[in-house]
């Protein structure tokens, strides 16, 4: 049961260029866990070394971002989309 | 790879980019070439630009043209810049607002008014620079997720540089808005949705359009510093020197942040004296994070999802915030917010004190000014500066529901002695 995660250019030298990468559903902890084990590295980045995600990162599932929902815990199920996103644009 | 030449004794030459050597991360530090990145690799910190500056007097830049391309040197763009078709912006007015002052009870108030931008908005300058490093970058297409004064912003420079323009905008904009984009003929996309919808779109669509440009994503380092204009504009109208107080409409918070960076980097190139000056950040009761965060005294910004008239300032999930917060606690500053009639009530009275129509940004500005000037917070004798950011004619709803206009009169002397009657009178205390 996998969920698809779009990967931002600058994380895409982990994933060999590519842009949407597939890995197991369960919570974004556990995605995120999961991309880490297919492209070692991609945690870190993605996440701090206290285990929160980083300041200047957006995760979201589907179209919600995982700040208004229960951040690394929110429930990705299978089918769903996760996109992974630079915070620092807009204004 | 860093390109720096800060140890080079001899004067730095300007290349493509002006003095910028590269960028780095804000957070981690990591040095990148110039380029189109704005996030880092290692830590998605935001990238700013540097520069190795070059000995610069006062003189030199007063013989610049009127348009922020006086301060080209301290900006990423090539030294001809202002010889290239754009929109010219910039060199707005700085009012001595001594009628507003004397209501508020300040004692000097100045207001940058940005009103006279060539779309009627600061983004101008933004923009222009965003269009400079962008033409130089190889970018063939100019974009942006936008509230509304962007999308003017981008159309228009887009029209004058003769390339092509794509703009993303919440669909419940302000109408006057979304007319004042489409005019100049660009790709004008509606989206369902919040501002900060839009902008994740837009930053999903950046990773995927290698030739776009979009202002406030991929460019957004160079774009950014477009914002220090005002700042230095401030210093130079005063006489060069740095006001002591400054009040500052907070969306991204990118502006906020930039006009702190020139006015540091005015001091460091010894162009002003370095006096202490406070920065104030004003929200919208319906979109304040960044105050949220100041009265928590955290140093993260939690998102919301916004509910205001300030539709410009409308970012639930403010990239900049956490450098607010930095910038207003070093000198002393607050971030305030004020509800929706506050900002009305505060567009009203720029307007009759000082014949300055803002949009709901600027009544949100003077909004938080009579706030914190109420609640002590503020000090009414020290010199002080607002930022009207943008054009009331573009946000007419938010006022046009309680004006007092009459019904009409038949054109005869009788019809109006009798108007002038049922309002109080000639020379009464109700002014036609």
């Amino acid at each position: 049961m996998t969920v698809s995660v779009r990967i931002p250019t600058i994380l895409r030298t982990f994933t060999g260029g590519a842009a949407e990468v597939a890995t197991d559903s369960g919570t974004l902890r556990e995605v995120i866990a999961g991309l880490d084990a297919s492209y070692p590295g991609i945690r870190g980045r993605i996440v701090d070394d206290a285990g929160q995600l980083r300041r200047f990162v957006n995760v979201y599932v589907g179209e919600e971002d995982v700040r208004f929902a229960q951040g690394l815990d929110t429930p990705v199920p299978a089918g769903s989309h996760v996109s992974v996103i630079p915070a620092v644009a807009g204004g | 790879m860093s390109t720096s030449l800060a140890s080079t004794p001899a004067s730095p030459a300007p290349s493509r980019f002006g003095y910028a050597t590269g960028l780095s991360c804000r957070e981690c530090g990591q040095t990148y070439p110039l380029g189109s990145t704005h996030a880092c690799a290692e830590c998605f910190g935001p990238l700013e630009v540097r520069y190795d500056y070059p000995k610069l007097d006062r003189a030199a830049i007063e013989a610049g043209p009127a348009s922020i391309w006086r301060y080209a040197s301290l900006l990423p763009v090539p030294p001809d810049v202002a010889t290239t078709p754009n929109t010219e912006p910039g060199w707005t007015r700085l009012v001595h607002a001594q009628q507003l002052g004397r209501e508020l009870g300040l004692r000097s108030l100045w207001v940058k008014d940005e009103r006279a931008n060539p779309t009627h908005s600061f983004k101008d300058r933004v923009v222009a620079v965003a269009l400079a490093a962008a033409v130089e970058l190889g970018f063939k297409v100019l974009a942006c997720p936008s509230t509304g004064n962007l999308a003017n912003a981008v159309a228009a420079a887009a029209a004058r540089a003769g390339i092509r323009s794509v703009v993303l905008i919440p669909s419940d904009l302000e109408p006057q808005k979304i007319i004042a984009t489409g005019v100049y003929g660009g790709t004008m996309v509606p989206v369902e949705g919040s501002y900060d919808d839009v902008n994740r779109l837009a930053s999903e669509l950046a990773d995927d359009r290698e030739d776009w440009a979009f202002v406030n994503v991929n460019v957004r380092p160079y774009y950014a510093e477009g914002s220090k204009t005002i700042g230095f504009e401030i210093a130079e109208q005063l006489g060069w020197r740095l006001p002591e107080q400054i009040v500052v409409p907070v969306a991204s918070g990118a502006q906020l942040v930039k006009i702190d960076k020139a006015f540091r980097e005015l001091v460091s190139l010894g162009l002003v004296e370095d006096t202490p000056y406070k920065v104030f950040g004003a929200q919208a009761t319906g979109c304040s994070p960044v105050a949220e965060a100041f009265r928590q005294g955290h140093d993260v910004v939690q998102p919301v999802r916004p509910a205001t008239i300030a539709k410009s300032l409308a970012i639930g999930n403010p990239a900049d915030g956490p450098y607010v917060l930095d910038v207003v606690r070093r000198t002393g500053g607050v971030v305030a917010d004020v509800d929706d009639d506050a900002v009305v009530s505060a567009m009203r009275l720029l307007a009759a004190t000082e014949g300055i129509f803002g949009e709901t940004a600027g009544g949100v500005t003077l909004g938080v000014l009579r706030s914190l000037l109420a609640s002590g917070q503020l000090d009414p004798d020290a010199e002080t500066v607002i930022i009207n950011s943008g054009d009331g004619l573009k946000t007419l709803d938010a006022v046009a529901g309680g004006l007092n206009t009459s019904p009409a009169i038949r054109p005869t002397l009788d019809a109006f002695l009798a108007f002038e009657a049922s309002q109080g009178g000639p020379g009464g205390d109700q002014p036609l």
